[in-house]
């Protein structure tokens, strides 16, 4: 019985066979579908949340007034829905003339990390994870490797023989996580990089790219209590991102565009961040980037970012 | 005989390529015991990975062991693979045609329907690493928007696809005018299957050229990325190949040549010394110049600040490509098929390893801000993978079934028609 035709010649000459044959098809052909539907069913109650609108919503830059304002009070009505919270979402534009450039003083900054916190509050982010588009290194004093210091520490700071490092999205002028995006869900605007959580299909290219681990992914759908939502919310900025996108930090678009300051910046007690508009010859930052020794992180790549840091 | 030749070539296509897709269906669904339970089984298993996938979608992608520190996995290991297994069903066509081996033009359809079967896999685990698989139609391009030629991603998106198409086209085309009893005109695939030696090359190197341009990972950041893709492409297509023309031998009717086989071996043999020699060329400069570019080699191949992971991997990877190296130049690879099988299934796994594990998650560890973040696949990660493994084993299956039936004349426009028209 090796020859695998011997069954069919048999079931060619007798007529009955077929029947039973074909019989068994079904059969099998049944329970298959079946097993499929099985198999797929998680699926079910996931579309049932999945709008027909989000599933259709153009590429941002597609879209017309009339179309971000419905999408936004969507948006709006998912989060009642979802999180229980009245938030206010609207999609400020950059500044004409306006681009900015944060710079950090590392000879001030002293690791208490209550720039990661504010960012954690006033973004967002999943309490679970207690993510953050801020890490604080600290650093080995007398060594700029990144190898040698840790953003695990649990201490008192600032501990002796050590520095800290924030390390955050750098707003890089020549941005490899744009090049690489394959659905232009993430580009440069005048006054920084963003990215379109609609338009994000999750494939993480852009996470591989970027040399500074500024990207997160969201592994799972945030979780966030509904009193500690932050309300006042921005379309490519600190809304409630769904499940399977990237974000990064976005130098808080929805304050400073309307000329306010970053969370990070409002919440350092040690005045070691300087945010403002580098086209301002009157700004802090530009007093900074003409009178201290800045640097930025890996220059050699060619990033080219608008984060500079410096020390006294 | 030339009656009814003329008969069937009166059949015009409206009826006789309905009647061909019937056929496709009924061969992929007739067969003896071991069809049925090699199809069930290869069914089962696909199911646990749809199973699995559906949570992965509903549940978020925290269901895999994958972090922001190692942001792709095993998906990606096995689309890297599967990319460099379709490019190397190749090494079928081009002795056939650009060489005029007439055994080989015999059987190189086989290689053809490896191509179709190991390209929708890596699309398929290309789908299943996505965090956002119904965004999927932003991907194509007139509908979404596709950063092209911007994006490496972009561009594997439309040589992949490309390859795809040019495939089912020869396959199909050729399938179906030898079930029409007719002779293939060669202005109908000759041209396709030039271009697609190319673009065989072509998949392969623009999947390394998604990782080498990427300037902060230094692990990929190598010029011989494609190359080293290419050499090991020319092991695992042949090496899947040679497997699979002694099965067809054992369980169908089309006759199987000595040549291809022999073809087959030559081309191993050269390509999987060439591959370990890119492999060493990329050791040496690593680990010679040290620094920060030699850290993730190390880690991967030594351990790092504890950390050793990879360790055993990339060393199962090594010691089982020499060995098959080894065995295969060895005179007795010639001669006795169970010795070749087990050099070809070693090379097969050494390479899925080393072009897999062995190459995309070191490229994330340590991560560019000097972290070590290890990563070892979730069960839901398997289950996924050996679900879209046994999905495209399904395929590759059937198309192997239809084609040869219809090769071999079992399936045939002119058989059937003769029958209809007695019952009629």
């Amino acid at each position: 019985m090796t020859d695998p035709t011997d069954d069919t010649t048999t079931v060619e000459a007798n007529d009955g066979g077929i029947d039973r044959r074909t019989a068994m098809k079904a059969l099998g052909a049944t329970l298959g579908a079946a097993a499929f539907a099985r198999a797929m069913a998680p699926l079910r109650s996931w579309s049932a949340d999945q709008s027909m609108d989000e599933f259709l919503q153009q590429h941002y830059k597609r879209l017309s007034d009339e179309d971000m304002e419905r999408i936004l009070r969507r948006l709006e009505q998912e989060t009642y829905d979802e999180y229980g919270a009245q938030v206010h979402i609207d999609d400020p534009q950059p500044i004409p003339g306006v681009q900015f450039g944060y710079a950090l003083n590392l000879s001030v900054c002293n690791g208490c990390r209550k720039c990661v916190e504010a960012c954690h509050i006033e973004n967002n982010h999943d309490r679970s994870t207690n993510n953050s588009y801020i890490r604080v290194f600290e650093m080995e004093q007398g060594s700029m490797d990144f190898e040698k210091g840790t953003a695990d520490y649990d201490h008192t700071v600032p501990a002796p023989g050590k520095y800290y490092m924030p390390v955050q999205c750098l707003q890089c002028d020549n941005p490899p996580c744009v090049d690489v995006c394959p659905v232009e869900a993430t580009w440069k605007e005048e006054d920084g990089v963003v990215v379109d959580y609609n338009w994000c299909i999750g494939c993480r290219y852009c996470q591989a790219a970027c040399p500074y681990h500024a990207r997160r992914f969201n592994w799972k759908k945030p979780e966030i209590p509904t009193g500690e939502v932050n309300p006042v919310q921005a379309y490519l900025a600190n809304r409630i991102r769904p499940a399977g996108v990237v974000e990064k930090c976005h130098f808080c678009l929805h304050k400073t565009r309307k000329g306010g300051a970053p969370a990070c910046q409002q919440a350092c007690p040690t005045g070691a961040r300087v945010f403002g508009n580098m086209l301002d010859p009157d700004s802090d930052i530009r007093w900074v980037l003409e009178n201290k020794r800045v640097y930025v992180l890996k220059e050699d790549l060619g990033t080219r970012p608008r984060f500079f840091y410096f020390f006294d | 005989m030339a009656d009814e030749k003329e008969k069937t070539g009166k059949v015009p296509h409206y009826l006789s390529y309905p009647r061909f897709l019937w056929r496709a269906l009924v061969e992929s669904t007739e067969g003896n015991r071991w069809f049925y339970v090699w199809m069930t089984f290869l069914t089962a298993l696909a199911l646990v990975g749809a199973n699995a996938w559906a949570h992965q979608v509903a549940d978020g992608m925290i269901l895999t062991h994958m972090t922001d520190h190692v942001s792709w996995g095993l998906y990606i290991a096995n689309f890297t693979f599967l990319v460099g297994v379709a490019a190397g069903g190749v090494m079928m066509v081009i002795p056939a045609y650009l060489y005029d081996d007439r055994e080989m033009h015999d059987v190189v359809i086989i290689g053809e329907i490896l191509a179709i079967a190991a390209l929708i896999m890596a699309l398929l685990f290309v789908v299943a690493d996505l965090g956002r698989p119904d965004r999927f139609w932003h991907l194509i391009p007139g509908l979404g928007e596709f950063n092209f030629p911007m994006s490496m991603l972009s561009w594997d998106v439309i040589v992949l696809n490309g390859y795809l198409l040019l495939n089912l086209h020869i396959v199909g085309y050729l399938l179906y005018k030898r079930y029409r009893g007719e002779k293939p005109d060669t202005r109908w695939y000759i041209p396709f299957v030039f271009l697609s030696i190319a673009w065989a090359i072509s998949i392969h190197t623009v999947t390394a050229f998604l990782y080498s341009g990427i300037g902060g990972r230094y692990f990929w950041n190598t010029a011989i990325l494609a190359p080293r893709f290419i050499a090991s492409a020319f092991v695992t297509g042949p090496v899947f190949i040679i497997v699979s023309l002694q099965l067809v031998k054992r369980f169908t009717k089309l006759p199987i040549p000595e040549g291809p086989i022999q073809t087959l071996i030559s081309v191993v043999k050269v390509s999987i010394l060439v591959n370990l020699f890119l492999l060493g060329a990329e050791l040496f400069t690593e680990f010679y110049t040290g620094g920060s570019h030699a850290k993730s080699a190390t880690y991967l191949f030594f351990g790092y600040d504890g950390h050793t992971g990879l360790v055993p991997w990339i060393w199962t990877a090594i010691i089982l490509t020499l060995i098959s190296a080894v065995m295969f130049l060895h005179p007795l690879a010639r001669k006795n098929f169970a010795f070749l099988n087990a050099a070809c299934i070693l090379a097969f796994a050494g390479l899925w390893i080393e072009k897999g594990m062995g190459l995309i998650i070191p490229g994330f560890i340590p991560s560019p801000l000097g972290e070590i973040v290890e990563y070892s696949p979730s069960l839901v990660e398997w289950q996924v993978t050996v679900g879209v493994w046994a999905f495209g084993l399904m395929i590759y299956t059937v198309a192997l079934k239809i084609a040869i039936r219809i090769i071999t004349g079992e399936s045939n426009l002119h058989a059937e028609l003769g029958t209809t028209d007695g019952e009629a």
